[in-house]
Parts: C-alpha cells; sequence; structure tokens
C-alpha cells in the first residue's frame, strides 16, 4: 500500500497519503472507504458514486446510509407511539371527575386539522419532486406550506386543549386526561419539530448552505414529516372516531 | 507484475459488482440522485383519494351503524390510509425494499408487543 501513496503517483490516481498518514488503508482503487464500507467478506466497496449522493460515499449496501438510519429511527418510533397509543387504549374509560371523551372531543374540529395534516403531507412531497428536479423556488414554497399547514395544525391542537382545560379536563385530573395529553401532545411536539426543520431547511436553501445531496436532505425531512402524518391517521381513528 | 495486478483488480472488482448488484426492484440510485415515484399529478389524485377516505371516516360516526360493523370499516379504512401515505408519499413502493423491511419490522415489532400488552391487562375481554 505504501507504494500507491508514494509522491510519484500519477495525476489522474487520487492521492491517498493523507488517508495513510491517518491510518485508513486505501482500497485497490485508491478510495477512502468510509465507516460501514465493508461487506461481509471484508471487502471494501471503492467508488459508491450512487450511495450518499454528491459525496460518493460508499457504503457496503449501495445505499444511502442517512436513509437507512432514518427509516431505522421511524421503525423505532413507531415502538414509541405503540406505548402512548396502548397506555391511552387501557386508560380512555377511567375520566372520573371530568366529562367522558365522547362528551369532550369536537370531532368536526379534528376531523378539519386532520385534512390539514393529510394536505401538508401531499405539499411535502410536491416539495420532494421539485428538490429532484433541481427546482429551488418551488421547493422552498412548497416547503413553507408545509410549515403553514403544520402550524395550522398546531394551533388547532392548542385551541382543543385549553378548550378541554375549561372543561375540566387537566394533564393531573384523571388517567384519561394524563394519558390522552401526553399521547396526543408527543405528537404535537413531533409536528412541531417538523416545523423547526422544515423552517431551518428553506432557510439553508435560501442561502445555498445545504451541505451533500439536497435532494435527499428534503426527502429525509420529508420521511419523517409523513410520518408524523401516519401516527396521526391513526390517533384520529383510535382516539377520535372510536372514543369508547 | 502489473498485468497480474490488473487481472486480480478486475476479478476483485467483478464480485464487489456482484455483491453490490441489485437485484429486482432495488434502486441503484438511491435517496435524490433522480426522480422516483408518482408525478404531481399522480401525488394529487392520491391526496384526493386520502381526503375521501377521511371524509368516509367522519361521515361514519354520524350514521350510528352497528358496533362491529363501524369499527371494522374505520380500522380498514385506517390501515388503507396508512398504507396509501407509507407506499406512495413516502416512497416505499418505489424504493429499496429494504427500506420497506427496516420499517414495516419496527411496526409489526409494536403491534405484536402491544397488543401483548393489552391482552395482559384483559383490554379485549368482554366486560
Amino acid at each position: 500500500m505504501a507504494d500507491i501513496a508514494a509522491p510519484t503517483t500519477p495525476a489522474s490516481e487520487p492521492d491517498t497519503t493523507a488517508a495513510v498518514a491517518l491510518g485508513v488503508e486505501p482500497d485497490i482503487h485508491g478510495m477512502v472507504p468510509t465507516p460501514g464500507a465493508h461487506d461481509d467478506h471484508g471487502l471494501v466497496h471503492g467508488g459508491g458514486d450512487h450511495a450518499g449522493g454528491e459525496h460518493g460515499h460508499a457504503t457496503s449496501t449501495g445505499l444511502s446510509n442517512n436513509k437507512l438510519a432514518m427509516w431505522m429511527f421511524l421503525g423505532s418510533e413507531c415502538l414509541l407511539f405503540g406505548g402512548l397509543i396502548s397506555t391511552y387504549m387501557l386508560y380512555r374509560g377511567r375520566h372520573e371527575g371530568s366529562p367522558s371523551p365522547s362528551q369532550l372531543y369536537n370531532i368536526p374540529l379534528t376531523s378539519v386539522s386532520s385534512f390539514v395534516l393529510l394536505m401538508s403531507s401531499l405539499t411535502m412531497v410536491l416539495a420532494v419532486s421539485a428538490a429532484q428536479r433541481h427546482d429551488d423556488r418551488n421547493t422552498s414554497t412548497w416547503l413553507t406550506v408545509t410549515a403553514l399547514l403544520g402550524a395550522t395544525f398546531v394551533g388547532a391542537q392548542v385551541f382543543e386543549f385549553t378548550e378541554f382545560y375549561h372543561e375540566g379536563l387537566g394533564f393531573t385530573t384523571n388517567l384519561f386526561g394524563s394519558s390522552f395529553f401526553t399521547l396526543t401532545g408527543f405528537h404535537g411536539v413531533h409536528v412541531t419539530v417538523g416545523i423547526i426543520m422544515l423552517m431551518a431547511l428553506v432557510g439553508m436553501i435560501n442561502r445555498g448552505k445545504i451541505p451533500g445531496n439536497k435532494a435527499e436532505v428534503v426527502e429525509m425531512i420529508g420521511l419523517y414529516w409523513h410520518f408524523v402524518d401516519i401516527v396521526w391517521i391513526v390517533i384520529f381513528t383510535l382516539v377520535y372516531l372510536i372514543p369508547s | 507484475m502489473s498485468s497480474e495486478q490488473t487481472e486480480l483488480e478486475r476479478d476483485i472488482s467483478d464480485k464487489v459488482d456482484d455483491v453490490v448488484e441489485p437485484a429486482h426492484g432495488v434502486d441503484e440510485h438511491p435517496a435524490g440522485d433522480h426522480k422516483h415515484g408518482l408525478t404531481d399529478m399522480g401525488y394529487v389524485k392520491v391526496a384526493l383519494i386520502l381526503a375521501l377516505m377521511t371524509a368516509m371516516e367522519v361521515t361514519l360516526t354520524y350514521l350510528h351503524l352497528p358496533g362491529k360493523v363501524f369499527m371494522t370499516i374505520l380500522l380498514v379504512l385506517m390501515v388503507a390510509k396508512f398504507w396509501t401515505v407509507v407506499s406512495y408519499f413516502m416512497h416505499l413502493k418505489f424504493d429499496n425494499k429494504i427500506f420497506t423491511r427496516l420499517f414495516y419490522t419496527g411496526l409489526l415489532l409494536a403491534c405484536f408487543v402491544y397488543l401483548a400488552a393489552l391482552c395482559t391487562f384483559q383490554f379485549f375481554a368482554p366486560s
């Protein structure tokens, strides 16, 4: 390997001196593997142009590690929300000292906010589509519309919480209140985090400061946003439409 | 020595290609390298279908259907909406199958664990 890194290396071949100095062995093509770029056979995949977008990081799967990590994260989030939904299902009948769920829930309001969140998924996927066309202007526009729709949803949720509080249901009133506010509150926090990420992304796109593959970054945040939407699809049916 | 090395490189390169070469349904250009999925109009149509299913769900709550029928239709609509968003908006239908496996593994694990937990608390027992 030492001869590969020798100063006599032709200009057309990659300079691996720095990699050797760092103790990282380049592969036969002179490519320096990124962490996790070894396959089961111990081979290092040079090139890896497909994965990692414009950076060209090699991965053992030939897929983007960021995307794999995001899907794993979303899979683990299923466990988090599964726990919260199950807890709510167990305690929804324990509403001593407050009106029952069917008396409290404002289905027309929740239906409208569900529709708003559903439409925000449409605007998000249109943003991803625009990003894949390298259309920065439409990407920013659709991301902003998505953030506004998300903010509308959160606003409706805050209004709903305030109404419930005035009707006598607080976080510590009973087990129903605790489990309901924890579940919907966690979801609301996820939406809020999504809005912050969307607005940060719009700012970074406008300043041209997205590192690496822009379309992939938009797609990552899109995946998170759609996940928040599918969690609400489940909550809307199990919590609001089947209240008892 | 040089020709031997070149031959060795080619051999290893072929083997690596065999490992990396995607199978059926595998996206060779992941995450943003190119456009995949539906057209913009296709996404609008999917969103309209989702809106229609939501409208059906809400309408059902005002129809006073028998409990089991009501629950079954609602749960079927919920699963259909969930699958539609995951498949089309999240591109799982068009993406590498590894992503599908990763996500559905977490989802099925969650369903299994929490259904077991609910059974432990006799949630499904007739009251």
